[in-house]
C-alpha cells in the first residue's frame, strides 16, 4: 500500500542522507521523496512516498521520529489532504503536431514554457494521477525528456502543523 | 577568554565529569595529544583503536557513566568502527572523538582522509562534524546528552585540525534543548496499572528482562517486582546479572542456547512481560512459535523496539526504573491482591521446577580432558562475588552466560548484539581502569583472543591486573560446533592450526603465563593466577569437540531444543 508522510527536519548538513540511510539500512521502499526548507528556515520539510504495510509503515514513522534531526512526522493515511506534483516535459513540436500538443495542454491546464522550432516545454501540476495521465498523452508527439518532482502534500482545513 | 578548539574539547569533557579516556594519537589529533600533557584528563593508550572503543564500552557498561574515546582520522576512524557498532547494537552510552582533515581539504582525498560522519551515521544514535569552533561546546554538550539519555548509544565528533586550532570563548552550556528528541521516561499511568492486573490475573507469568535492565539500574526494583508477585525470571545475554542468577525464580538465560526450563516456560507462559528487551532473534526462535498462548506486555524507552518482531498486547514506553518503580507502589497497594496471586501461581511454580529437574543445566564430566564447563564453574568458586567478568564471542561466552553465576549487575559485559570477537580483552581493560581493584576476568576462546590480543601490552604498561581465561580447543568452536551438526562435520577452516604458545606470548609482553592440560591442575593454575600480581594469562587445553547445548537451531521453535549432540 502506497503511503504518503511529511517529515520535518532540522535544515542540517547531512539530514537528507540520515533520512534517506533509514530508509535503504532497513529495507523500507522510498517512491519518491522531495524536501526544501519551510517558512522556518532552521527546518526542512521532506514528502516521502512509501509503500508497505501497516506494520511496515509503524516501523517507518517510528524510526523516522527516533532520528535526532526528526522534530514532526505527519502521516497522511486515512487524512484528508492536497497532493500536487510538478512535471516539466520537452516534448517534439511539428508543425503537424503543435496544435494537438497546446491542446492537451489547454485540457490539462498545463502551460508552455520554452518554445523552440522543433519542440515545446509544457509545465504541468496537478496529482500523480493527472500527471501521468498527460504524459501518456504527449508520449506519441515524442517526449525527449521530462522531470516530476514527486509529490507534495498539506492537509485540508485550517490547522498547520504546529498546532496539530 | 578565548580558547583554541581542543583546549574547549578537554574542557568540555572535564566539564562532563570525564576523567579518563582511550585512545591513540595521529596526525590529525595531534593538537589534542598536546594539550592532554598538562590536563587532568588521564590518556589510555590502547594497542589499536578497536580497542579503544571497546575499552570506553567496557569502562560504560562497567560504570554506567559515559565511555570516551579518541582516534585520528582516516585508518584511525575506520578502525573504531566495530567498535562503536558494538556499542550501538548493546545501547552503550559513548562519546567518540575523531580527528578530520582541515575543513578545507574535506573531500579531496587528502592524506588519512575519510567521511567518519558517512561512514558511522547507521552504527551511531547521532554524530557531528564540528565546521566552526563556535558551535564546539554545545556540540560536545549534545553529544553527551544524547549518548546518555534515552536509549543510550554511541555519538561521533568529527573534529577538523583547523577546528582544533581556531580559536572561541568558551563558556560550556549548562542546559541543552533538542526540538527532534525528547525521550519519553515516565511510564503511562493508565497502562502500569492495566499491566499491574494482567500480572495478578495471570496464571502462568514470565518476566523477560533484556539490557534495559541494566541500562537502567533497575535490579533492585526487579527483584522486588519478581519476589512480589513470585513470577520467574529470565534474562538474554544483555540482562544477565540484573537478576541473580542463584535466586530461585531464576530461570537463567533463554533463547538459542538458553535453559530448558527457560524456554518451556516461555512457550506454555500465558503472560510475557518484556522489561527492556527487543525480542532478537537469538530469543525468539521462529517467531511464529514463540510465546504462542501468552499476551505480550512491552516496557521499553524506545518504541521503535515495540511491536517490531512480536505482536503486543499492552505497549509501555518509558525508562524502565520509572516503570517499575510505579509497578511496585501499586501492588504494595494491593497486598491481599497480591497473596492471592501468589497462591494461584503454585501448579505454575511446580510446572517450572520439573522441567527445571527434567533438564537441568548440566554437562559430561571428565577425569582425563577438561571440560570447558568445568573451567567456568571453577572460575565461578574460585573468584569474588563482585569480580567482573567479560567474554569474547563463541562458545566459551555461552558457557559462561550458562556456568557462571552473576549476583551482581553491571558485573557481565558481553557484545550481545554485533557478537564482536575480541571485545572482551579491551573490555576487560576498560573495567579494570573504572575498578583498579576489583577482580576482572576475560574469559575467552583461543580464537576471539588473538583479535585483540595485542592489548597485553596495556594490560602490562598501567599495570592492569586483568585475568584472562582462555578455552583453547584449537577450534573456532561455535562455527565448528555448527559445521558438525549442520554441515555433516565438514570442518571448513575452523580449525586453528598453527598451536600458539599463550604462555610465551604472554611473557613476550611481560605478563604472566600459566596452562593447565588436565583436570586436576584447573583449579590450581586458576588459584595461582587470582594470587598472581599484574595480567595473567590461563591457558586451558580443553576437550576439543565439546558443544553448547541446549541448542534451538536456527529458525526453529523454542520448544524444539536440542538437549544432547
Amino acid at each position: 500500500m502506497r503511503h504518503t508522510i511529511s517529515v520535518l527536519v532540522e535544515n542540517e548538513f547531512g539530514v537528507l542522507t540520515r533520512i534517506a540511510g533509514l530508509f535503504s539500512g532497513r529495507g523500507f521502499n522510498i517512491e519518491s521523496l522531495s524536501v526544501a526548507p519551510t517558512l522556518d528556515p532552521t527546518i526542512s520539510r521532506m514528502t516521502i512516498v512509501t509503500s508497505g504495510d501497516d506494520r511496515i509503515l509503524e516501523q517507518v514513522t517510528k524510526q523516522l521520529n527516533k532520528l535526532i534531526d526528526t522534530i514532526k512526522i505527519i502521516d497522511f493515511t486515512g487524512e484528508d489532504y492536497v497532493e500536487r506534483e510538478m512535471a516539466l516535459i520537452k516534448v517534439t513540436a511539428e508543425e503537424s503536431t503543435r496544435a494537438e500538443i497546446l491542446r492537451i495542454c489547454d485540457i490539462f491546464r498545463g502551460k508552455v514554457v520554452d518554445v523552440t522550432p522543433k519542440c515545446y516545454t509544457v509545465e504541468v501540476t496537478g496529482s500523480p494521477v493527472k500527471v501521468s495521465a498527460i504524459i501518456d498523452l504527449l508520449r506519441p508527439m515524442g517526449i525527449k525528456e521530462l522531470v516530476r518532482s514527486g509529490p507534495v502534500v498539506l492537509g485540508r482545513g485550517p490547522k498547520g502543523w504546529k498546532s496539530g | 577568554m578565548k580558547l583554541t578548539g581542543s583546549k574547549i574539547l578537554l574542557e568540555s569533557l572535564i566539564q562532563e565529569g570525564v576523567e579518563t579516556i582511550f585512545g591513540y594519537p595521529g596526525g590529525t589529533v595531534i593538537n589534542i595529544y598536546d594539550d592532554l600533557m598538562g590536563s587532568s584528563i588521564k590518556h589510555v593508550l590502547t594497542r589499536h583503536e578497536q580497542a579503544a572503543v571497546h575499552a570506553a564500552d567496557g569502562y560504560a557498561r562497567a560504570t554506567g557513566k559515559v565511555g570516551v574515546a579518541i582516534a585520528t582520522s582516516g585508518p584511525g576512524a575506520t578502525n573504531t568502527i566495530t567498535g562503536i557498532a558494538t556499542a550501538y547494537m548493546d545501547s552503550i552510552p559513548m562519546v567518540v572523538i575523531t580527528g578530520q582533515v582541515p575543513t578545507g581539504l574535506i573531500g579531496n582525498d587528502a592524506f588519512q582522509e575519510a567521511d567518519t560522519v558517512g561512514l558511522t551515521r547507521p552504527i551511531t544514535k547521532h554524530n557531528y562534524l564540528v565546521r566552526d569552533v563556535k558551535d564546539l561546546a554545545l556540540i560536545i554538550k549534545k553529544a553527551f546528552y544524547i549518548a546518555r539519555t534515552g536509549r543510550p548509544g554511541p555519538v561521533v565528533i568529527d573534529l577538523p585540525k583547523d577546528v582544533q586550532i581556531d580559536k572561541a570563548k568558551f563558556e560550556y552550556p549548562d542546559k541543552v534543548e533538542l526540538r527532534g528528541y525528547k525521550p519519553t521516561y515516565s511510564g503511562n499511568m493508565r497502562m502500569i496499572v492495566k499491566a499491574v492486573k494482567m500480572m495478578l490475573a495471570a496464571k502462568k507469568p514470565v518476566l523477560y528482562v533484556g539490557g534495559g535492565a541494566t541500562l537502567t539500574d533497575s535490579h533492585a526494583e526487579l527483584l522486588k517486582l519478581a519476589e512480589a508477585l513470585q513470577i520467574p525470571v529470565t534474562t538474554t545475554l544483555m540482562g544477565m546479572a540484573s537478576f541473580p542468577t542463584r535466586h530461585s525464580l531464576s530461570l537463567g538465560m533463554l533463547g538459542m542456547h538458553g535453559t530448558y526450563y527457560a524456554n518451556m516456560a516461555v512457550t506454555s507462559s500465558d503472560l510475557l512481560i518484556a522489561l527492556g528487551a527487543r525480542f532478537d532473534d537469538r530469543v525468539t526462535g521462529k517467531i511464529s512459535t514463540f510465546a504462542p498462548h501468552a499476551k505480550i506486555i512491552h516496557v521499553d524507552v524506545d518504541p521503535t523496539s515495540i511491536k517490531k518482531n512480536v505482536r503486543v498486547d499492552l505497549p509501555i514506553v518509558g525508562d524502565l526504573l520509572d516503570v517499575l518503580k510505579k509497578m511496585n507502589k501499586k501492588l504494595a497497594e494491593h497486598k491481599d491482591e497480591v497473596a492471592q496471586a501468589n497462591l494461584a501461581l503454585k501448579p505454575w511454580h511446580e510446572e517450572v521446577a520439573a522441567w527445571r529437574k527434567d533438564h537441568p543445566m548440566s554437562y559430561k564430566p571428565s577425569k582425563k580432558e577438561i571440560k570447558p564447563q568445568f573451567v567456568i564453574e571453577k572460575l565461578r568458586e574460585l573468584s569474588n562475588d563482585d569480580a567482573i567478568v567479560t567474554t569474547e564471542v563463541g562458545q566459551h561466552q555461552m558457557w559462561t552466560a550458562q556456568f557462571f553465576d552473576f549476583t551482581q549487575p553491571r558485573t557481565f559485559l558481553s557484545s550481545g548484539g554485533l557478537g564482536t570477537m575480541g571485545y572482551g580483552l579491551p573490555a576487560a581493560l576498560g573495567a579494570q581502569v573504572a575498578f583498579p581493584d576489583r577482580q576482572v576476568i576475560d574469559i575467552s576462546g583461543d580464537g576471539s583472543f588473538q583479535m585483540n590480543s595485542q592489548e597485553l601490552a596495556t594490560l602490562v604498561q598501567y599495570r592492569l591486573p586483568v585475568k584472562i581465561a582462555i578455552l583453547n580447543n584449537n577450534f573456532l568452536g561455535m562455527v565448528r560446533q555448527w559445521q558438525q551438526l549442520f554441515f555433516d562435520k565438514r570442518y571448513s577452516q575452523t580449525c586453528m592450526e598453527l598451536p600458539i604458545d599463550f604462555i610465551k606470548l604472554a611473557e613476550a609482553y611481560g605478563a604472566t603465563g600459566l596452562r593447565a592440560s588436565k583436570p586436576e591442575e584447573v583449579e590450581e593454575v586458576i588459584k595461582k593466577a587470582f594470587d598472581t600480581p599484574g595480567p595473567v594469562i590461563m591457558e586451558f587445553k580443553v576437550s576439543r569437540e565439546e558443544n553448547v547445548m541446549p541448542m534451538v537451531p536456527a529458525g526453529a521453535g523454542l520448544n524444539e531444543m536440542v538437549l544432547a549432540s
